[in-house]
């Protein structure tokens, strides 16, 4: 039945044959792909490809007109944002996260608060937030500074932490490198590879640059025109490979 | 991150860590334009700081005070109550009505901050959900209220009802309405730093999708705020109201708001809401009351004073900010 080839690993995600049109535009024709525990999925595509449509329908911000997505084995319909996060999906986005004029540590808290008799118990979010910043690798010198006053590459970095430590099991980085020097996207490359070794997330990156698609990612996959045309693990492909699949595309005769 | 990071690098000594802590803090600019304010108007007439004239000008910014920290939970979810000034009149009236009719005081009071209360959820499910901006709201809110007053009042003054118990618990004597004020500014000062509910607050004005999207309640925090913003106002009518013994339908109104809302925006509250504290709002009131009553003690003739006043106020928010500015630069 399933068009998605099977390693015999428990998937935790699957996306089976979904489609999604906005009026007489078609976003994606028929997509399919499988996320492993733990694994590390690369999606790339040309703008226009239906990526972030992707993205949108498994964060629970669109439904898909058709197809089918399990979690777990399980069938599900999400139904918003929050749905999809209670049930572990988390999407990450670069900017939307964080509430700049909150300290670190109480956006990684917001709306999961140590409370005593209703007040906020400061102390334990701060030496929380401290540790689990710690734990992943993240440096941020001070969980007591305002948001506003941190690099893009710093937010990023907290808000996926708060994901993680929000029991988050999926977790989908829209261009996490997007408008980042290089210093500041090995931050995240490094989160990203870090949180692969600790095993029990998996993540979907969407990205631009090839590259950092091969050094962090264990499979990739390519969408063009609404559809996965290219599943492979990295270890079988190359740049080269990559650039030829997608400038083919530029170079296809008109029809 | 510069500032704070001065600060944990400097291995002071206690005294100078309280004293960065201190400067750290984004009410210091305005602070300094306040102690600059007081010096300057007890040079110029020994009268200022006279112990009567403490007792005007705490009588005076008490009111203000309350409206404005109402003022400044709604500006940092990012709302405005422009009628909040006629709930100031309102709430009084209804007193006077209920009391009228033979009930106990207590009940007019139950009544009048419930007819307060009633007003502000009408701004916030109005805001919320017809999605009108709260600023178009609370402009007709303003003259609805400011109608319903002077048609139950037929448009004059009354005596106040009261009795000497009543009286002295909401407002009657010295400092009787700051010490209200003052309570009430701390009070709301540790619900905006110390809960869950002030955490909601910055979040929904600082980022509201975001905020909706880790679960806080946009809706029950904006209509929330809306509520305790039009209660403070009512009962800030009231306390005036026992204060001076006369209900007046044209009380508050448009002067009181402007100046709640001047307060806050002074004080460092971003009238685009996401950041602002209570505290500032109170060195914000406390700079707009001493700016009055120094003008009016210095003989400033009446015309010149609302303009005096104004370039004030629009000098002390450049000086606030300047100095903020100059204190967030990195090193």
């Amino acid at each position: 039945m399933s068009v998605v080839a099977d390693n015999g690993a428990p998937d935790v995600l699957r996306v089976e044959n979904v489609a999604k049109s906005f009026g007489a535009i078609t976003a994606l024709r028929d997509v399919s792909l499988r996320l492993g525990k733990g694994e590390v999925l690369g999606l790339i595509g040309d703008n226009g490809a239906g990526k972030s449509t992707l993205v949108k329908i498994l964060s629970g911000y669109h439904r898909p007109d058709s197809g089918e997505i399990s979690l777990f084995g399980e069938p599900v319909h999400l139904r918003s944002v929050i749905h999809a996060r209670s049930l572990g999906i988390d999407t990450v986005y670069q900017d939307l996260a964080l509430v700049p004029g909150l300290s670190v540590f109480h956006n990684m808290f917001l709306k999961r608060e140590h409370t005593r008799l209703g007040v906020l118990n400061n102390g334990s979010m701060r030496s929380q937030a401290r540790a689990q910043l710690d734990s992943l690798g993240v440096n941020i010198p001070d969980v007591n500074a305002e948001v506003a006053t941190l690099s893009g590459g710093q937010r990023q970095a907290i808000a996926v932490a708060r994901s993680v430590f929000s029991d988050a099991k999926i977790i989908l980085l829209d261009e996490p490198l997007a408008a980042m020097g290089a210093k500041e996207g090995g931050l995240i490359l490094k989160l990203i590879r870090d949180l692969r070794e600790r095993g029990d997330v998996s993540q979907i990156v969407i990205a631009h640059n090839y590259l950092h698609v091969l050094e962090t990612c264990d499979r990739v996959c390519l969408l063009q025109n609404g559809r996965i045309t290219f599943d492979r693990p990295t270890a079988e492909t190359s740049v080269e490979e990559l650039l030829t699949l997608v400038g083919a595309e530029y170079r296809a005769p008109d029809a | 991150m510069a500032a704070a990071e001065t600060i944990e690098r400097r291995p002071a000594s206690a005294g100078r860590r309280l004293i960065s802590t201190f400067i750290a803090r984004r009410e210091f600019g305005i602070f300094l334009v306040l102690v600059a304010l007081i010096l300057y108007f007890n040079a110029r007439n020994s009268a200022f700081g006279s112990k009567e004239n403490w007792a005007t000008l705490a009588e005076y910014g008490s009111p203000i005070l309350i409206a404005a920290v109402g003022e400044t939970m709604l500006l940092i979810c990012g709302e405005i109550d422009l009628s909040v000034g006629h709930v100031y009149a309102l709430a009084p009236l209804v007193l006077y009505k209920v009391a009228e009719h033979g009930w106990p005081l207590v009940v007019g009071l139950v009544v009048a901050v419930g007819v307060a209360a009633l007003v502000g959820l009408t701004n916030g499910l109005v805001t919320v959900y017809l999605r009108v901006p709260s600023l178009i709201v609370t402009l007709g809110m303003f003259n609805v209220l400011n109608g319903i007053s002077l048609l139950i009042s037929d448009g004059s003054q009354q005596l106040t009802p009261t009795n000497p118990t009543f009286g002295k618990i909401f407002g009657v004597g010295d400092y009787h309405t700051f010490y209200w004020a003052f309570g009430i500014m701390l009070a709301m000062h540790f619900v905006l730093t110390m809960t869950p509910w002030g955490l909601h607050t910055i979040a929904v004005g600082g980022n509201r999708i975001g905020a909706s999207e880790s679960g806080v309640n946009v809706s029950w925090i904006r209509i929330g705020n809306f509520v305790m913003c039009s209660v403070l106002g009512g009962f800030a009518g009231i306390l005036t109201a026992q204060h001076i013994g006369t209900t007046d339908p044209l009380a508050g109104g448009t002067g009181l708001m402007f100046y709640g809302v001047a307060g806050a925006v002074i004080g460092g509250t971003a009238l685009m809401g996401g950041s602002g504290t209570v505290i500032g709002t109170f060195i914000g009131v406390a700079v707009l009351t001493v700016l009055n009553n120094g003008f009016t003690l210095l003989g400033v003739d009446a015309f010149y004073n609302d303009l005096f006043i104004g370039i004030a106020i629009l000098l002390s928010m450049a000086l606030g900010f300047l100095i903020g500015r100059i204190r967030g630069k990195p090193a």
